[in-house]
Formats: structure tokens, C-alpha cells, sequence
């Protein structure tokens, strides 16, 4: 078990922050019509990006899935990078090229959020075979979620990354839906981190409400990759407070269950009274921290409005390359 | 004649064939209480129950494999496919199985399948989710490739498709589902590989289908304006296509103009440009013009994501140009 430093609990509840505030403007500035395309927040299961990306150094690679902004954040994504891109800038991560779907940064080791569901977890196998290949004991991060994990590209990875025994951590973020599909309807075995025993693999089942235990599991599957022996399988239970994306108002949930999420297993709230709890920080320390992010939103939400678009004339020429 | 949005032509059609053939079934995902990702399906999972509008797991592969093997046993599976962007998953068992097994069993087995799904750009969801990829399918032998632009042509197709003993891959854009069109209160059905001039004209011919029909006829509109008739035809079946028509037009107007959302390189306009040219060379006053996307994956970004697709003024000038 390891035991997190001070240092981590603060990154933890930094980016816990962060998170949650940055989804919780872009929700608005997506309503009040700013941008377009598609949104997918990350409001309700923070504790997973937040308690991984602690876990991993810089040297380390995620991949992400289309609800990847927790993930960027939590690997030290740069706001006003982020913010420009879903505002389709040119100072944005992609160039305003990807959106908010398409995010990757080379020099962060995000190999990209990524509109297809479970199209990471192939590309997850080549970082391995990448990282195996260097020999400087890169671990890769791959996120993905329930819907993804009856699809045979995950059968397909988990199989080829064990027998290659290559240091890739599958995380399957469970929020138990996938769109209108229940989890409990569509994954035939019990739980999901079970199928890690058809590969050969350690399987951990958690609750990913708590960036501690995820912290800890992920450690333990990091051990487990540096010395060789391959990729872990995940399950973390969580839940995501809006729907799919914010104009669903996804009816497929009830209202009870909705709630009793919100109201117990918000990662935030529990995570802010662990930490006052334990007196590694004052209530009053949390505040100033969260008015600091608060305005690093804002700075950010400042610097996407004044950036410029993308010039039409320097497109018209790159299409000519492809 | 009353009007009704094109996602509801489809449901009309859907219900109606669901209701006369009840080997008829739905199967893909978010079809259920979800009602499908651009709600055609409402109400269907209560109307028909679980057994004949089957939710599936993410599995696009599963979807259209097990719409190949209910259709060898006798069923008529519409599989929906979310984004066509998506049907890169399912590839082996629409290209390799669907399109191939009657040919390579010797007629001994069919498949009867229809395979829903839709693309086009214009919502700002893209790369991945704006695509036009009638190319690949219209390149496959054995694959019928339906792309509807109206309500009422999609409807009357649709049930056309699902009678079908043949795989048939039908195109939807995402930028149509709400726009109205009439559709009359009785039942028709359209025969595949006839086309349908949507508007008559002397001087030019516009071959154009899916979204960009409307931009066609919008263009049309402006250049009556400027004196030059344009007859709009559009294929409404990529696969078969009716090139008889279009070179009927070509043969009253000496000019041609073939129009595509789908980006320019290796596109089914390409390919009508190539056959209209060899069929109907003496006919032709001027080179055959092709209005086309760029070669580039659909950027994000609202403006460069117009610039990637042809709009009405595009279709102007290539007119002008050879008018």
C-alpha cells in the first residue's frame, strides 16, 4: 500500500478543483451557444484522472477517451491551450483542428482524447510496445469506459498486451452508462474488472469516488508493469452527474439514483472533507485555492475569447499536403 | 399535402414495414428508450417491445454481424450504425460477409439486411463524426448504396431497402433530420436506381444528392437570376445508379456539373464525371465539372469546417464557369 505524500494530496485536490470548475464553465459557455460540436463533462468521476495522473510521473503516456478533459487536466494540461481548442482557436492544442474530442499534447505524453469509443485502447498497445522497446520504465495510462469494454478492441488489447507483457494500465472508468445503455444490461459478467482473469492479468474492482484508493491501485499496477510482468486491468465504479453530454437529459437514469450520487459519492466534497478531516489543509487554505482556480478558469476563458481563429488561407494550404 | 420532418419519414416507413413483416427487426445502439441518436426510433421500443428493437453493448461489428446472421436465418434486420464514421468497425462483416455471400455461395444463401447509418458535416463534430464515406461502400460489389435527400424520397426508399433480399447500405445526413418535406398520407414505395429531377432546366446539368441537393437548388435559384436554367438531378441510388437519366439531361444541356460533400479524391462524383464523359463526349459543350470537399479530414473549427464542404456559391461559380 503506498502512502501519499503530502505533496500528492494537495495535486490531488488541485486538480479535483480544476476539474470541476473548468467542466462547470465550459457547460455554460457550451449553453449560452459559445461553441459547438459536441461536450462531454467529466463532472462526477474527477477521483479517477485525479488520483491516476498523481500516480504517474511526467515521463508517463495517457490515452483518453471523448470525456478526456479530466484526464488533460490531471496530466497538466495547459487551461488556456485547452480552453482555445474547444473554442476552435489557433492557440488552441489542436489548432482548433480537433475540438474538444481530439486533445493531445506530445510534450505532455497525452496521446489524445479521441472521438471513437475504445479507439485509445488499441493504440494503447503500440505506447506499450513503444515504452518496452526504450527500456526507461514508461508506464501507459488507458483510459476508457463500460461500453468500451464490451468491444472487441478491448478483448483484443488486454489479450496482446499480456502476452507481450507490456506496461499498459487499463482504466475502466464503470459510470454505469453507456449513453442510455446500463452497464448492468450490457457487460455479461458480473463486473467488469473481472475480466481481467480471461487474460491473465491482475483485475482490481474499486471505488473510484475516492482519488486515495485509485491512487493506490494504480501505484500497484505501475509496480507491476516497471518489473515486467505486464498490464493490470482496473475497474473503477463512478458516475458521471450529467448525462451524456449536457442537452441529454438522459431519462435512461432515475432521479434517485442521480441523486444518491451527487449527494454521497461526489469526489470533491468528500475528498475536501478527508483533507480538513486529517488537518493536511484548513478550510480557509481550500477556499484561497479554489479563488486561484477559479480565476485560472476565467484567465483561461479570457485568453480563448482573444485569441484569433484559425487563418483560412494557411488551411487552404495545408489541405493541399494531404 | 402535409409536411414532416425527414426523421419522421423514416420512423413512417420503419413502422409500416415493422407492422407488414413481422420478421422485420431493429437492432443497434441507444434504439431503445433513447429512441436512436437522432430520435427516428421514438416510441418504437414501446410500440414493438425488446424482442424486435434490440439495444445492443458498443459493438458495431456484433450489430452488423448479427443483422448478416439473423438475415441467413430468415429474419430483415435494420442495423443502425450510429455515426458512419463507425462503420470502420464493422468493415469485415459489411464487406467481407454482407456484400459477398450470395455471390460466393452461388446465389444458395441471401442476405437481406439493411444497414442505416449517416454522415456529413456541418454540426462542428468533427473528424471523426462528420465524415461522407458513400465511396467505399459504392466501390463493393454486392452493396446497394441508398443516399435520400427529402422526406418523401427517404421514406418511399427506405421501405424499397427493407424489402430488399440484399444488403442494402442507406445513407442519412445528419444535417436533414429535421428539415420538412411532403410525404403523402398513402403508402408508395420508390424503386431503387431511378433518379429524380428535382428541378427542370435547358442549360446545365447539376447531378447532386444527399445535403448537397439543397445547396444545388439553391444555387439554381441564384443562377436563374442570372439567366442560366439548371436541371438538378439527383441519383437518389448511388447503387445502381441511373446513369441514363443523368446522360439524357447531359444530352438536352451539353454541360455538366457533379456535386459531393465527400472530399474530392476518389469520389462518386469523380466516377459519374468519368461515365458521363465516355457515354456522352459528343453531347458535351464543355468539360464535365466536379464540385467536391476538400482532400482533408473535417476540421473542428466552425470556419475552416465550411471551407471543407461545398456551399451553394461554390456550385454557382463552377456553373458560371463552364455555362
Amino acid at each position: 500500500m503506498s502512502k501519499l505524500t503530502k505533496e500528492s494530496k494537495i495535486k490531488i485536490l488541485k486538480d479535483l478543483i480544476t476539474i470541476r470548475r473548468f467542466e462547470e464553465r465550459t457547460i455554460q459557455m457550451y449553453a449560452a451557444g459559445e461553441f459547438g460540436g459536441y461536450l462531454h463533462p467529466y463532472i462526477g468521476m474527477e477521483a479517477i484522472a485525479a488520483g491516476a495522473c498523481a500516480a504517474i510521473e511526467e515521463k508517463d503516456y495517457i490515452v483518453s477517451t471523448h470525456r478526456g478533459h479530466g484526464h488533460c487536466i490531471a496530466k497538466g494540461a495547459d487551461l488556456n491551450k485547452m480552453m482555445a481548442e474547444l473554442l476552435g482557436k489557433a492557440t488552441g492544442y489542436c489548432k482548433g483542428r480537433g475540438g474538444s474530442m481530439h486533445i493531445a499534447d506530445t510534450e505532455l505524453k497525452m496521446l489524445g482524447a479521441n472521438g471513437i469509443v475504445g479507439g485509445g485502447i488499441p493504440i494503447s498497445i503500440g505506447a506499450g510496445f513503444g515504452a518496452k522497446m526504450r527500456g526507461e520504465g514508461e508506464v501507459v495510462l488507458c483510459f476508457f469506459g463500460d461500453g468500451a469494454s464490451n468491444n472487441g478492441v478491448f478483448h483484443e488489447a488486454l489479450n496482446m498486451t499480456a502476452i507481450f507483457k507490456l506496461p499498459v494500465i487499463y482504466i475502466c472508468e464503470n459510470n454505469l452508462y453507456a449513453i442510455s445503455m446500463c452497464s448492468l444490461d450490457s457487460v455479461a459478467c458480473e463486473d467488469i474488472g473481472k475480466r481481467a482473469c480471461a487474460y491473465g492479468i491482475p483485475g482490481h474492482i474499486i471505488e473510484g469516488s475516492d482519488p486515495v484508493i485509485v491512487y493506490n491501485t494504480v501505484k500497484k499496477a505501475i509496480k507491476h508493469a516497471r518489473e515486467g510482468k505486464g498490464p493490470s486491468l482496473i475497474e473503477a465504479k463512478t458516475y458521471r452527474f450529467y448525462g451524456h453530454h449536457p442537452n441529454d437529459p438522459a431519462e435512461y437514469r432515475t432521479k434517485e439514483e442521480s441523486e444518491y450520487y451527487k449527494k454521497e459519492k461526489d469526489p470533491l466534497i468528500n475528498f475536501k472533507k478527508m483533507m480538513t478531516k486529517e488537518k493536511v489543509i484548513t478550510k480557509k487554505e481550500i477556499e484561497k485555492m479554489e479563488k486561484n482556480i477559479v480565476e485560472e478558469v476565467e484567465n483561461a476563458v479570457d485568453f480563448a475569447h482573444n485569441s484569433p481563429e484559425p487563418e483560412l488561407a494557411v488551411f487552404l494550404e495545408e489541405v493541399k499536403q494531404i | 399535402m402535409r409536411e414532416i420532418e425527414y426523421r419522421e419519414a423514416i420512423r413512417e416507413a420503419v413502422i409500416e414495414e415493422m407492422d407488414k413483416d413481422k420478421s422485420v427487426f431493429l437492432i443497434g445502439e441507444d434504439i431503445g428508450v433513447y429512441g436512436g441518436a437522432f430520435r427516428a426510433y421514438k416510441g418504437l421500443l414501446e410500440k414493438y417491445g425488446p424482442e424486435r428493437v434490440i439495444n445492443t453493448p458498443i459493438s458495431e461489428i456484433g450489430v452488423v454481424g448479427a443483422g448478416v446472421g439473423a438475415a441467413l436465418t430468415g429474419q430483415r434486420p435494420i442495423a443502425e450504425i450510429m455515426f458512419i464514421d463507425f462503420t470502420t468497425l464493422a468493415m469485415d462483416q459489411i464487406v467481407n460477409q454482407a456484400a459477398k455471400i450470395r455471390y460466393m455461395t452461388g446465389d444458395s444463401l441471401n442476405v437481406p439486411m439493411v444497414i442505416r447509418t449517416q454522415g456529413g458535416a456541418g454540426r462542428g463534430v468533427a473528424a471523426q463524426h462528420s465524415q461522407s464515406l458513400e465511396a467505399w461502400f459504392y466501390h463493393v460489389p454486392g452493396l446497394k448504396v441508398v443516399m435520400p435527400a427529402t422526406s418523401y424520397d427517404v421514406k418511399g426508399l427506405l421501405k424499397t431497402a427493407i424489402r430488399d433480399d440484399n444488403p442494402v447500405v442507406f445513407l442519412e445526413h445528419k444535417m436533414i433530420y429535421l428539415l420538412k418535406g411532403e410525404v403523402p398520407e398513402e403508402e408508395y414505395t420508390i424503386p431503387f436506381g431511378e433518379a429524380d429531377i428535382k428541378r427542370e432546366g435547358s442549360d446545365i446539368t447539376i447531378v447532386a444528392y444527399s445535403n448537397m441537393l439543397f445547396k444545388s437548388l439553391e444555387a439554381a435559384r441564384e443562377l436563374e437570376k442570372n439567366g442560366i436554367s439548371c436541371e438538378v438531378v439527383d441519383p437518389r441510388t448511388l447503387v445502381p445508379l441511373d446513369i441514363d437519366t443523368i446522360i439524357d439531361s447531359v444530352k438536352k444541356t451539353g454541360r455538366l456539373v457533379v456535386v459531393t460533400e465527400a472530399c474530392e479524391r476518389g469520389s462518386v462524383a469523380s466516377d459519374i464525371s468519368a461515365k458521363v464523359t465516355e457515354k456522352a463526349f459528343d453531347w458535351l459543350d464543355a468539360p464535365v465539372k466536379i464540385v467536391a470537399g476538400l482532400n482533408t479530414p473535417i476540421p473542428y473549427n466552425s470556419i475552416l469546417e465550411q471551407a471543407s464542404i461545398p456551399h451553394a456559391k461554390d456550385i454557382v461559380a463552377a456553373v458560371k464557369d463552364i455555362a
